[in-house]
């Protein structure tokens, strides 16, 4: 099996890259993909710890995260959808109502 | 799987994670999410984790994506054009996620960080395995899941629909709404 090492890494990268996203895109969609690219870098994380721990916690872990993550992008969609038929935008810097 | 698989696949997961963040239209971007889930479903099966990469392509690269496909689609989202952001938080953005990158690396990777292999028990990562888990140990969560699951379903329904105005005609814009009930108001005087 290949080493922990690698795996945890890849993961690592894979989290950097969605919060560079995050960070560097002012797409609400796009941001809002660069979310899901972590949530899949931290269940990569825990399926790697789980095989080599020999335990299916990680696993189920996994399963919920994905519940949440469809729970989580249902939502968020309905927000961003709402927000365009009222300001015609997705771009994050023109919703600057509550910005001080 | 042999250890220049796990290379080869590791290299497109970043690879397609990259086009991600880097790309204008955001159909690229989705489809780059989406060859990025399917990587990292094959990596799980890799894994041993058969039921959860299966789950992962389904759900994940088949359901949740597609859900994205049709916002994209029902905002006629087209590519960006012009400069995208500010140059200087762009820099500084993509310095702070390397930092991070190196960081996390370096913690996970630690060598006091690795666990002693354990060998897996017979039947890890079958469906009978994980139903046994989520029915005994994470009965509670896996029933509190359903009223998360519902709750998002109206929520995303309240939040999607247009609100119904006096005039009943499903205009979502304030304005329109309020001279809508000036025009009445206005008959009824002069009625």
């Amino acid at each position: 099996m290949i080493p922990l090492t690698y795996m945890m890494s890849l993961s690592a990268i894979i989290f950097a890259i969605g919060v560079a996203g995050v960070i560097i895109r002012r797409n609400v969609l796009v941001m809002f993909m660069s979310i899901e690219l972590m949530l899949n870098a931290v269940n990569l994380a825990f399926i790697a710890l789980g095989s080599r721990l020999g335990s299916m916690d990680g696993q189920v872990i996994v399963f919920f995260v994905m519940t949440v993550a469809a729970a989580e992008s249902a939502v968020g969609l309905g927000i961003i959808i709402s927000v365009f038929r009222n300001r015609e935008t997705v771009h994050a810097d023109e919703l600057n109502l509550m910005r001080w | 799987m042999p250890p220049f698989l796990y290379l080869f696949l590791g290299a497109l997961a970043i690879v397609s994670a990259l086009g991600v963040v880097v790309q204008r239209n955001p159909i690229h971007c989705l489809l780059s999410l989406i060859s990025t889930l399917m990587v990292i479903a094959i990596l799980f099966i890799g894994e041993d984790a058969v039921v959860v990469g299966f789950l992962q392509i389904i759900v994940y690269a088949g359901a949740i994506m597609v859900l994205f496909l049709f916002v994209i689609w029902l905002l006629n989202l087209q590519t960006e054009s012009g400069p995208t952001g500010h140059i200087v938080l762009k820099t500084l953005g993509s310095l702070a996620a390397a930092a991070l990158a190196a960081e996390l690396s370096l913690f996970l990777a630690a060598p006091h960080l690795q666990v002693k292999m354990i060998q897996e028990p017979a039947g890890y990562g079958s469906l009978e395995s994980l139903a046994g888990k989520l029915f005994t140990d994470y009965l509670v969560a896996f029933e509190v899941t359903s009223v998360l699951l519902l709750a998002a379903v109206v929520g995303a329904v309240a939040l999607a629909r247009r609100m119904p105005n006096a005039a009943g005609e499903g205009a979502s814009d304030p304005r329109a709404a309020g001279a809508i009930r000036a025009a009445q108001a206005s008959s009824r005087v002069q009625g």
